[in-house]
């Protein structure tokens, strides 16, 4: 028992040294703080990776330690990033309009105020009032509590029914899968508060921050963002090693024999489930910042599809292997759907991997799920236990 | 020959003067020339008076004439002809009264009278009376559309002696309808428009609709007392029917009271009336409320000439001593009465026929997500196999109908290709998976449905490289096209009957297979118990690979279905994919039936969600699976759920 959580302890070791020295060497080699050999966009895209790496995360937990398939963690994710979302595009319209009504011949009241702000935001949907969801969108802390509290809560109020009527396996894939998608159609209403299909834009702008460059803003949501990648995987160390974590690991391999032996089963896949929604949403709440954008094709089901995809990939069950997942399947997804993968010329037919990656992606998933269900995870383990029997 | 000719000629030329003059019609244009020649919309109407007044028989042939453009004018003497073949050469002039040909003439001696549009439609109303006593019953028929389409006073009394002169009985019942409508709208008796709006209660037409709904017509009016001639409809609550801004608003257009400061002009005043950093003794910097702004107007109000605040106690004085009323356009109480009557009895026949709508939508949207989730429940039933790339099988269908459709031009021959062969390429397809993929996947669910996604986003990306993406057409052939009309208001188009059809067809197909065939008896065995059914001999890979396939194949002929009145996108399918899940979800897992039940309930809860709140499909679909994920709640298995052991767990 001492021997293997000094075991798990190393790689725990191993993983936020290899975390810190990435985020340092980054750092350095960037054009906001280092040698400029990065560039900032780049900087951005690695510093989202760690966010997916993140919600990667929690749906390792959720799936391969409690086997529950959720199709829906991005959902949550796009929740996160809704929230903080709402208070950056509140806060800094406030400030434009404050400055461009600087020098009207009357100060605003609080009414014009509002009412600037309303057009400005929600003019490209046809309004003008701000709807009842943005009530604390002017405050930062507020705000932040929402991040946490709002996919916490939709998660509760999801996981309680649905668990406490026994839906498991295959159909509350596809009952989560549903949720997924009334959230992302209600969003993509024009009358739903959150602008639409327009989404929230500008997110990349930090309000008060207006001074310092998109250079050093991104640098700081890499730190971050490794920061919250690094305590999320010591929770989830701490979560997995002790009797929580056996329980949770016996309920994915035989539920019905821990509910004879008096666990109460529901109770423990709701606690996972929202706890995992929460981080998924943190992750979603440090993503979106980054990426500038949100809008509600962000959260279509098949977003969260993919997600669990980078999991099987990386090796669910293992913690590092749902970051090895995400963060390598979005990097090279995102390397070849840039188109600067060379073509590959067949003589009758050029291989544009454009068009051809997702050809590649889904047979080659196939493949990993036919003769690697343990993941590139599976085959990494395989490997140690080679070289140590 | 040709001098014999040439005398006749002569003799034609020579008389023709003293033709014309003889003519009434010629007489009647030759009088009011100018306007003949520059027909106007408001100058016509005197002439076409005056040709009426005259009760010639031949006025209808050169109004029609004039109407089509071969009523020509002969530049040399002003005389009008008629030109029937306007290419010969030498062109033929035909005399207006008598109709025979009067000699010929180059087309440069003659001008060519072109009457606009305007003028062409007056022509037209006044041809119509002419036309309701044509012999022809189709020109009749004719005449009683163009009076449907643009009904005018004139038409009534032409009607109403037409009426009594017909002999085909179908025409005279359309005749008296429409005279029944034209009494409702230019009689002059309100006994005989109370009568006839009386006639058609419960009649449910458009046109009935279309000239009762203009005679309840209402203008919002504000008077000290009503007075006598206003024909009430209902006096307004301020504050309940009308909100009290607007009542002031209308005393104010009214000039019965003086408007309110706005907000606008108390800030424009504010503005107007800074001087040194001060406006009324407060500083500019501290009007940043309401109620400061306010405070600095009134003292403003004290101090220079701008108008004071109009309290609230003024406007609602005001208001107190006004009524604001709805009063009806039309003058006649008891019109207004009986239409009110007739109309609140449409109403209650259109909203009967209009749920009748709703059903027949909801049967063909049913149908469609019964053929699309059909093959789904049958391989989930069968084998617990959850496939995520069904949507594609969908799509494999639809654009096997459109290749199709590319080699056999034939739109009939090629649907009837189609479907047989969509089934067998979406066969193969299955059966393919099923022994690559799925085969080795069994008692993993979960992974299975990973890995049929995997399959599905690259059977999408495979389809978008060869096909491209925009939307390829799948033609319905013509037979298909149109729809069935019961009346204005219920009617379902030709394609959702035979969806229908299909779907009915299928889901009797399939009730033969299961039930009465071998085939059936082995896939309900392997259902059931699979190691049981392989000790008595049955042998599971095959029949979970039949039944894989027909799954399959089901969904590919739901796919051309789909593609006939869609469009045939990489897309398709898997905008049914999660709908197709809930259908298996709610009816319960392994059960025609049930799919049967699952489609029903959720293609109805959709038309019914969408029936109240038209305007947002968006919002039905959301609510749609809120209810689901609800109805989930209190049966798990589904509407339809198996009992016992074949449950399974």
């Amino acid at each position: 028992m001492q021997n293997t959580f000094l075991i798990r302890r190393q790689s725990v070791l191993v993983f936020i040294g290899l975390l810190a020295l990435f985020t340092i060497g980054a750092t350095l080699l960037s054009e906001g703080l280092g040698i400029g050999l990065v560039s900032t966009s780049f900087v951005k895209t690695l510093g989202k990776t760690l966010c997916l790496c993140l919600v990667a995360l929690a749906m390792d937990l959720v799936w391969g330690y409690c086997g529950i398939l959720s199709l829906g963690h991005f959902a949550f994710f796009g929740l996160g990033g809704y929230m903080i979302g709402m208070w950056l595009m509140y806060a800094r319209t406030e400030q434009i309009v404050i400055n461009s009504l600087a020098n009207a011949s009357l100060p605003p009241t609080p009414d014009e105020l509002s009412d600037a702000i309303g057009t400005q935001i929600f003019g490209v949907v046809g309004g003008s009032d701000i709807p009842a969801v943005w009530t604390f969108a002017h405050s930062l802390p507020l705000q932040l509590a929402l991040v946490v509290l709002v996919p916490g809560i939709l998660a509760l109020v999801f996981g309680w029914l649905a668990f406490r009527s026994r839906v498991t396996g295959v159909y509350l894939s596809i009952l989560t899968q549903a949720m997924t998608l009334a959230l992302a159609l209600y969003l993509f209403q024009n009358d739903s508060g959150l602008r639409g299909n327009n989404g929230l834009s500008g997110l990349q702008n930090i309000p008060g921050a207006a001074a310092v460059s998109q250079d050093l803003i991104s640098i700081w949501f890499l730190w971050a963002s490794a920061f919250a990648l690094g305590l999320g995987y010591l929770f989830a160390v701490w979560l997995v090693s002790g009797k929580f974590g056996s329980v949770i690991r016996a309920i994915r391999d035989d539920e019905t024999r821990v509910r004879y032996l008096g666990y109460s089963v529901e109770a423990y896949k709701l606690v996972v489930f929202v706890i995992t929604a929460v981080i998924a949403a943190i992750a979603g709440a440090l993503y979106y910042p980054q990426a500038g954008i949100i809008n509600p094709a962000e959260i279509a089901p098949i977003a969260s599809i993919y997600l669990a995809v980078w999991v099987a990939i990386g090796g669910r069950g293992r913690l590092y292997g749902a970051v090895v997942g995400a963060a390598s399947v979005s990097l090279i997804s995102s390397w070849f759907t840039s188109g600067q993968v060379p073509d590959l010329p067949l003589g009758f037919y050029t291989v544009k991997w454009v068009d051809w990656w997702l050809v590649l992606l889904g047979f080659g998933f196939v493949l990993v799920t036919l003769y690697a269900p343990q993941g590139l995870g599976g085959l990494f383990d395989r490997l140690v236990r080679r070289q140590n029997p | 020959m040709l001098r014999i000719l040439t005398v006749m000629v002569m003799l034609v030329i020579a008389t023709l003067p003293v033709a014309a003059q003889t003519g009434q019609l010629q007489t009647i244009l030759q009088e009011n020339s100018k306007d003949v020649e520059r027909a106007s919309r408001k100058t016509i109407s005197a002439v076409l008076d005056a040709l009426l007044a005259s009760g010639n028989e031949n006025v209808p042939v050169l109004l029609e004439n004039w109407q089509n453009k071969q009523l020509w004018m002969r530049k040399a003497d002003g005389l009008f002809f008629y030109v029937l073949k306007p290419g010969a050469k030498p062109i033929e002039l035909i005399n207006i009264d008598t109709g025979a040909v009067e000699g010929t003439a180059e087309k440069s001696d003659l001008k060519e009278l072109r009457p606009n549009s305007g003028v062409r439609s007056v022509m037209a109303a006044v041809l119509v009376q002419f036309q309701l006593k044509s012999s022809d019953p189709m020109t009749r028929l004719g005449a009683l559309s163009a009076i449907e389409r643009s009904a005018e006073e004139s038409h009534f009394t032409a009607l109403r002696a037409a009426v009594a002169n017909e002999t085909d009985d179908a025409i005279r019942a359309k005749m008296q309808r429409l005279e029944r409508l034209l009494t409702i709208q230019f009689d002059k008796q309100s006994t005989a428009r109370v009568e006839a709006i009386e006639s058609f209660a419960g009649d449910t037409s458009l046109d009935v609709r279309a000239v009762l709904n203009p005679i309840l017509i209402t203008r919002t009016k504000v008077a000290e007392s009503i007075p006598e001639t206003d024909n009430l409809a209902k006096r307004l609550s301020v504050g309940d029917d009308i909100a009290y801004a607007d009542a002031y608003q209308m005393l104010v257009d009214s000039e019965r009271a003086p408007a309110r400061i706005s907000k606008q002009a108390r800030d424009a005043a504010l503005v107007e009336n800074i001087s040194n950093g001060q406006v009324g003794g407060f500083e500019v910097a501290s009007l940043n409320t309401e109620a400061a702004r306010i405070k600095a107007y009134q003292a403003l109000v004290a101090e220079s000439d701008v108008p004071p605040f109009i309290t609230n106690e003024a406007v609602q004085a005001a208001i107190d001593n006004h009524v604001f009323y709805d009063a009806y356009i039309e003058p006649e109480a008891t019109v207004t009465d009986a239409a009110r009557k007739a109309v609140r009895a449409i109403n209650l026949s259109v909203s009967a026929y209009q749920i009748a709508d709703l059903g027949l939508d909801a049967v063909s949207l049913a149908s469609i997500y019964f053929l699309a989730a059909i093959g789904l429940a049958i391989t989930f039933g069968v084998m617990g196999v959850i496939n995520m790339a069904h949507g594609e099988f969908i799509m494999i269908g639809a654009y096997t109908g459109y290749v199709v459709q590319q080699i056999i031009p034939d739109y009939t021959i090629s649907i009837i290709v189609a479907l047989p062969l969509a089934f067998i390429v979406a066969f193969g397809a299955g059966v393919v998976l099923e022994r690559l993929v799925i085969r080795h996947l069994m008692h993993r669910p979960l992974e299975t449905l990973l890995a049929t996604f995997g399959i599905s986003i690259a059977l999408q990306q495979l389809a978008k490289n060869i096909f491209g993406t925009q939307a390829r057409p799948l033609t319905s052939p013509d037979w298909l096209d149109g729809a069935w009309i019961y009346n204005d208001i219920v009617s379902i188009s030709y394609i959702r009957i035979a969806i229908f059809i299909l779907a009915l067809l299928f889901l009797v197909l399939l009730l033969f297979i299961l039930n009465r065939t071998r085939l059936g008896l082995e896939v309900r065995a392997v259902t059931q118990n699979p190691r049981m059914a392989s000790s008595m001999g049955i042998n599971p890979d095959k029949i979970n690979m039949l039944t894989f396939g027909l799954g399959s194949g089901i969904a590919g002929i739901a796919g051309v279905a789909i593609g006939l009145f869609g469009q045939v996108t990489s897309e398709l399918g898997s905008s049914y994919i999660v709908q197709s899940f809930m259908t298996v979800v709610v009816g319960g897992v392994g059960n025609i039936w049930g799919t049967l039940a699952g489609a029903s309930m959720i293609g109805s809860l959709q038309k019914v969600i969408e029936f109240f709140n038209p305007s947002n499909t968006l919002a039905a679909q959301t609510y749609m699976i809120i209810f689901i994920i609800i109805f989930i709640q209190f049966r798990p298995k589904g509407i339809i759920a198996l009992k016992g052991r074949a449950a399974g767990d």
